[in-house]
């Protein structure tokens, strides 16, 4: 009987006809829920939208709206230059650590040289590691390679920081592909790298995808790495640069809110157009990390 | 190609002519990957625990001290303060964050389903894809004296409590702690909104025919179904604590006095503004260990096969 009504309900539900009680009360929380989440935004906007350099009250639309404030935030912190340089370093980190994290992880699960076991478990060693743990060293081998105070600086050490994750998750992926496929490419003569680049890439193109979101994500709101490496706003990743401006514009809360609210704009734009994807990938990328 | 393809031109290889050729092509795939990581990661690590055992201000001679620095970071009171405060971010960074999503999941079990499920799904994960500092200044605005908290605490009449929390000697570490709750609610809840949503129905029709309470049911299905999942979220905050930087950083640059300094803000401090590297590496390195020491259980009462 349970079981027909259940059935019964899930038919309504999309119907929206006959909320049952337990759909209402699951609603009302995530109402709430929504209403936490969103709440911080909604109040830096009311500020942003204040004459700039007041001090307006928390949440309060505006008389007089100073939409201008956004202008002057994307001019005087320089957005353009900010927007340009994340993209480039994001451009410098994903494709290549995505590429060479995908041929380890085939590497690893399907070639399986020996001796490979020992350096994946190097790999997954550094799972866990914290940023901060290892900052020191990275400020002085990054000024030794010459690079430091260049893009360079936050590019390169980021690569070798996200193949942890990357050679955990492709290999993840590449196990569960039958060795089947491998060994009919190799039966037709395809070398590795062919067998590589024509079956298994294709195949694994998912699981690309979402490490390429989840690394594009880190590399876009990291922070750490180029406040200690860039010691130029303008060089660093739009959310390095937000360090900066909070010194600057501290005491000029509708200009900080509204600048603000324009460099979290971009990440969270992709995030609404490709959400599936996101989501997805933050689950996964969670649950496997 | 195609399987069909593959059968057709099926030709025996001797594959022991080419043994070493395959074994050096194998290599080739994983020794990009491990040229970064060793580069950025092993050598640094390496680099961390050489410093530590030396007192160098980064442009001088360095003299060798052994293990004295982590003697200082062990036992010197404003260390261990600063330790434990990372520690008490976990209470809230996790505890919360966990106990709202496992209320909410068991609540909202099998109603996610629709148009309405999948915007709430968006609107939780925001916090997820925005950076930290932005959350870190959008909470700095939310909790400072005239804010929207202070606000809405006026409205309900407990204006008398109303403060810059963030500026605040008591309440400026629960504050910090409540910014990093917000960040992983939305994560944490999702995470176990789709394990609840894995556990067979049958198990819940059962328990309701044998007249067990909503208690029962949270106690002897609920929790040993999302085993795993908890065990995901305990992992991802208790490191989001531990490793904690941005937010406070930004929120509170570790203020008032060291009430909210927590290890990866003063390593950053210590190594860049006071130039004691030999004490920020050894700071770095026990909080390396701590976090591994941390996880490691966590993963180990989790992971286990249902």
């Amino acid at each position: 009987m349970s079981a027909s009504v259940a059935v019964a309900q899930s038919r309504a539900a999309p119907a929206m006809r006959l909320l049952p009680v337990g759909t209402i009360s699951a609603r009302a929380i995530l109402v709430a829920l929504m209403f936490v989440t969103l709440m911080p935004f909604v109040t830096m906007f009311s500020a942003a939208l204040a004459p700039s350099g007041t001090y307006p009250p928390g949440l309060q639309w505006p008389a007089n709206p100073q939409w201008q404030n956004f202008v002057d935030a994307f001019q005087s912190a320089h957005m353009d230059q900010l927007l340009l340089s994340s993209t480039i370093i994001a451009l410098g980190v994903v494709p290549l650590s995505a590429l060479i994290g995908t041929m380890a992880g085939f590497g690893i699960a399907k070639l399986a040289p020996k001796g490979s076991k020992v350096v994946y478990l190097l790999f997954v060693l550094g799972l866990t590691l914290p940023f901060e743990g290892i900052i020191t060293p990275l400020y002085y081998e990054v000024r030794a390679l010459g690079i430091l105070n260049t893009k360079l600086a936050i590019i390169l050490p980021l690569i070798g920081l996200y193949m942890p994750f990357s050679v955990y998750w492709m290999r993840a992926h590449f196990v569960n592909v039958p060795d089947e496929l491998g060994e009919a490419a190799q039966i037709d003569g395809a070398s590795a790298w062919q067998q590589f680049w024509l079956v298994q890439v294709p195949i694994a193109r998912p699981a690309i995808l979402s490490l390429a979101i989840l690394q594009f994500l880190w590399t876009w709101n990291q922070f750490l790495l180029p406040i200690v490496l860039v010691e130029v706003p303008l060089e660093r990743t739009m959310a390095g640069a937000l360090g900066a401006f909070q010194g600057q514009w501290g005491t000029n809360i509708p200009l900080l809110c509204a600048g603000s609210l324009i460099i979290l704009a971009p990440t969270v734009a992709l995030f609404v157009i490709f959400q599936k994807q996101f989501v997805a990938a933050l689950l996964q990328g969670a649950v496997k990390g | 190609m195609s399987l069909a393809d593959s059968q057709r031109s099926r030709r025996a290889r001797l594959p022991t002519s080419v043994r070493g050729r395959a074994v050096l092509v194998a290599w080739a795939f994983i020794v990009p990957a491990f040229i970064f990581y060793a580069t950025f990661v092993l050598v640094p690590i390496g680099l961390s625990i050489y410093y530590s055992l030396l007192r160098w201000d980064g442009i001088g001679k360095a003299t060798f001290k052994g293990l004295s620095n982590y003697l200082v970071v062990l036992s010197e009171s404003d260390f261990l303060q600063i330790l434990g405060n990372a520690f008490q971010l976990v209470a809230y960074f996790t505890l919360i964050p966990v106990a709202i999503g496992l209320g909410v999941a068991s609540a909202i079990r099998n109603h996610l389903g629709g148009r309405f499920g999948a915007a709430a799904r968006t609107v939780l994960f925001i916090p997820q894809v925005i950076p930290l500092v932005a959350a870190g200044i959008a909470w700095s605005w939310m909790l400072a004296s005239n804010g929207v908290v202070n606000q809405a605490l006026g409205l309900i009449g407990l204006g008398g409590i109303a403060r810059g929390w963030l500026g605040d000697f008591d309440f400026a570490l629960p504050a910090v702690g409540l910014i990093g709750a917000w960040v992983l609610l939305g994560l944490c809840t999702m995470l176990l909104v789709t394990g609840i949503a894995r556990i067979d129905p049958s198990l819940y029709e059962a328990a309701k025919i044998d007249g067990a309470s909503a208690w029962d049911e949270f106690r002897w299905i609920t929790l040993p179904g999302l085993r795993q999942e908890i065990g995901v979220c305990v992992t991802v905050t208790v490191i989001a604590a531990l490793a904690s930087f941005d937010i406070v950083y930004i929120a509170t640059g570790g203020g008032p006095g060291i009430q909210t300094t927590v290890p990866g803000l003063e390593i950053y401090r210590l190594a860049f503004a006071h130039r004691q590297v030999g004490l920020a590496s050894a700071l770095a390195v026990v909080l390396m260990l701590l976090v591994i020491v941390c996880v490691l259980p966590i993963q180990w009462l989790t992971r286990q096969p249902k």
